[in-house]
């Protein structure tokens, strides 16, 4: 079925999920408890793997240019929380955020391919993508055809991934599936395979603009593809979860979800991020409880 | 351990492209969760425990120590029936039963059983607490299992006992009397409901006798019974030994016993009431194949062995302790199974994040290690992940063999502990054969996507419970028990209600 020699590895790598098997594991690891020290290191290691992000019509180059201060230094009097790993904003957005970070560290990652639906001709989403590349974007978070994917042309899903992959040249590649239009849990695992055989560093779950957005489960069957493609390979690819983080307690399951299905050398912000937005205060306001032992007022917290 | 920051300055954050990783990245950064101990404050324990009988504490002239397996430390004393005593028990329930039990309306019966549930309900903390420490199975699972299902059974049971006509339609039925109850230490609280319940529910009195290593909550469970208003001799709660047991088994006024434990001493049961018109159910042994068929969700199948085997330390008649695997996934499953088996986390059974807790008794872990042991001298290749065990208590680390023959000792004896084979098979017929060819048909799991093979499968093993893409699923309404020396009658459902009645 599969006419691309690349896709023959695809069933050798066992493509079947259960959905029942899936929550059932997910929910337990949500379950884990951390506390103290670990929550503590948690929070700073989850705010250090934040692509902290805003994809709106409105976007400006103000709103933009106060996330990018809010990246750099999310608490004001607390040198020990680290910066975020990187903005993720529109491709017209790519200058003011690279000139707000520059030196800093954060890297700046752009959306493109026609994001969020991914509608249009593959030769104008390869255009886009080295468009943002040449204006300075270190990271590409593009969007797979779902399209043509559902419609099991597979062979198209790994050609466009591929082609994007090529455009990239030294910028890095995150793949989103729109886990939300895939709908089975089947088809998101044959997605990550293909988009990791094609080229991609990093896989992402959503765009945020479709619900339901990333979940645990979705993750989870993300993160075994991942680890069964690294099995298999020996190549080591990152994780993105995006879009419906927003409590501490989440991103520390995520965290958990990480640590017990790919191990320890995956946490770190090189393979695993969190695209998210109102998730950071949050995270702060936890420290701070951590630190003070009283919740603050979410007016201490900046927004942006 | 804790998190230990990053030495260098997070500067260089690139990242590397789908190549090879790991060269010149700085000091690997260790997350570990923190200790997170349940906490035992609000538990109400005695120093000892005296015998239950007619609604009474009452003292008898032995006692022996019930010891935390997690550190050997005594946590209380219980009270070691004797003959006496437990013609005491049984007299006591007789009289209840002549009295009060049989004339109380099923309606009223129910209300008793719902305020138990509901009480149990409100003191579930202390329950699965104390359930841990006495018996070494982890804090999450005496949690979210033993105690959840255990009152799940007595709010099940309590919504039966004034529709019983209607359960058994146009059949004529009556109540038993004193009932002996016999229950092990693997599911000390779950398995007394189990058992109470469904006795109550149809109008019977009932003398039980907990498990030597674990009678702490069965003696909670008294408590509960008190506060509920129970009537005096209703139920009797004994612990103690063989002898106890063996008493109540041959006491006379007994009319039927529902026992769980081995298959040795149940047939030691059976033995001694043969000849008499005692009913019998008997729920027993096992060697549980889990078949992993080609075309299953692997990573979802690798969960349902982990949980099949290593689920309450492999304490669990039912666990799917043979793992059948097709030929041509064999690898890819060990691999799988080994990388799993170390993130498994084993210590103390009160901390929150532990998976596998301690074995609940010295002589239990003898016996492990012995089987263990017989297993490796018979050429068996067995896998342990690297972990670092307590010092004080009784601990056998999560193991598997891979290269075990149906002939050998480990493939053919319950073990009873976190220890599984790794069989293979070649077709679905094989599978079956294989599957089937044991003394014991208590329990089976099924792991494919096809949903056709699924049926198949399911008809031709002989247990009396199989699962398919699951394990050790628990329902009051689904019947459980077994088929040859597993046992026979049925606990939970409608089944397990036929069986505390005379028709």
């Amino acid at each position: 079925m599969n006419m691309n020699p690349a896709l023959r590895n695809l069933d050798s790598l066992h493509p079947a999920v259960d959905e029942t098997g899936v929550k059932e594991r997910a929910a337990a690891i949500a379950g884990r408890s951390v506390k103290k020290e670990s929550k503590v290191a948690a929070i700073k290691m989850a705010v250090s793997m934040i692509d902290l992000t805003t994809l709106e019509g409105k976007d400006s180059a103000g709103k933009v240019h106060a996330m990018c201060q809010k990246a750099k230094f999310p608490l004001e009097g607390a040198p020990e929380i680290p910066h975020v790993a990187a903005v993720c904003v529109y491709p017209n957005l790519i200058r003011t955020a690279k000139s707000a970070l520059e030196g800093s560290g954060v890297k700046v990652a752009s959306v493109a391919t026609s994001f969020p639906s991914g509608q249009s001709p593959m030769k104008l989403k390869v255009e886009e993508v080295r468009k943002v590349v040449q204006m300075g974007a270190d990271e590409v978070d593009m969007v797979i055809s779902r399209g043509e994917f559902l419609e099991g042309n597979y062979d198209y899903t790994f050609k466009e991934v591929q082609a994007i992959k090529e455009a990239c040249g030294e910028a890095h590649l995150k793949v989103i599936l729109e886990t939300g239009e895939l709908e089975t849990f089947d088809n998101v695992r044959r997605a990550s395979l293909i988009s990791m055989l094609a080229g991609a560093d990093f896989i992402k779950t959503s765009t945020g603009k479709v619900q339901p957005a990333a979940t645990l489960p979705v993750t989870l069957v993300m993160l075994e593809a991942i680890r069964d493609f690294y099995n298999e390979t020996g190549k080591i690819i990152g994780m993105k979860p995006a879009g419906g983080i927003k409590t501490t307690k989440d991103a520390i399951s995520y965290l958990c979800l990480v640590k017990e299905t790919l191990g320890d050398m995956w946490l770190t912000p090189d393979l695993f991020r969190m695209g998210a937005s109102s998730l950071l205060n949050d995270l702060l306001m936890q420290y701070r409880k951590e630190q003070s032992g009283v919740y603050q007022s979410a007016e201490y917290f900046t927004n942006d | 351990m804790t998190f230990r920051e990053k030495t260098s300055a997070p500067a260089d954050r690139s990242i590397t492209s789908g190549g090879s990783r790991g060269n010149g990245t700085a000091k690997k950064a260790v997350w570990e969760y923190a200790p997170s101990a349940e906490s035992t404050e609000h538990i109400q324990l005695r120093d000892r425990y005296d015998l239950f009988i007619n609604g009474k504490w009452v003292k008898t002239r032995k006692y022996f120590p019930t010891i935390n397996p997690a550190t050997e430390e005594k946590i209380a004393e219980a009270a070691w029936a004797s003959k006496v005593d437990v013609n005491r028990a049984v007299l006591a329930a007789e009289k209840a039963y002549n009295n009060v039990w049989s004339k109380t309306s099923p309606k009223e019966r129910a209300k008793y059983i719902f305020r138990i549930a509901r009480i149990m309900q409100e003191k579930a903390r202390e329950f699965a607490v104390i359930e841990t420490m006495d018996g070494g199975k982890p804090i999450k699972e005496s949690k979210s299992v033993d105690v959840p299902l255990a009152l799940a059974h007595f709010f099940y049971y309590a919504g039966w006992a004034d529709k019983l006509k209607y359960a058994f339609p146009n059949q004529q039925f009556s109540s038993i009397g004193v009932v002996g109850q016999i229950i092990p230490w693997n599911f000390p609280l779950l398995m007394a409901a189990w058992k109470i319940a469904p006795a109550l529910a149809c109008g019977n009195t009932v003398v039980i006798k907990s498990a030597e290593t674990t009678p702490l909550t069965l003696y909670k469970l008294a408590e509960v019974f008190q506060e509920a208003g129970l009537p005096d001799g209703v139920v009797n709660i004994l612990s103690g030994a063989g002898d106890t047991g063996a008493a109540i088994v041959n006491h006379p006024k007994v009319k039927k016993i529902a026992f769980t434990g081995s298959t040795e001493v149940g047939k030691l049961i059976m033995r001694s009431v043969a000849g008499t018109s005692k009913k019998l159910t008997m729920e027993l042994g096992g060697k549980a194949a889990n078949i992993i068929m080609e075309d299953a969700p692997i990573d979802q199948a690798i969960e349902g062995i982990i949980n099949g085997i290593y689920f309450n330390q492999g304490h669990v008649c039912c666990a799917g302790s043979r793992l059948f695997v097709q030929e041509s996934i064999k690898q890819i499953v060990v691999k799988k199974l080994k990388h799993r088996l170390k993130s498994l986390r084993v210590g103390d059974p009160l901390d929150k994040n532990t998976d596998v807790g301690a074995i609940n008794s010295k002589m239990q872990l003898k016996k492990i290690t012995e089987l263990v042991n017989s297993g490796v001298d018979e050429g068996c290749t067995l896998y342990q992940p690297e972990c670092r065990l307590p010092d004080k208590g009784f601990w056998f680390k999560p193991s598997f063999f891979t290269n075990v023959a149906q002939s050998n000792r480990i493939a053919q004896e319950e073990i009873f502990g976190p220890v599984l084979s790794v069989l293979t098979f070649r077709t679905p017929k094989e599978a079956i054969e294989k599957a089937n060819n044991t003394q014991y048909g208590l329990s089976a799991g099924i792991w494919t996507d096809k949903g056709s093979k699924i049926f198949k499968m399911v008809g031709a093993i002989k247990a009396g419970v199989v699962w398919s893409n699951t394990y050790n699923k628990f329902n009051p309404a689904s019947p459980f028990g077994g088929y040859k020396e597993s046992g026979f009658g049925r606990e939970g459902g409608l089944q397990g209600l036929k069986e505390y009645l005379n028709f």
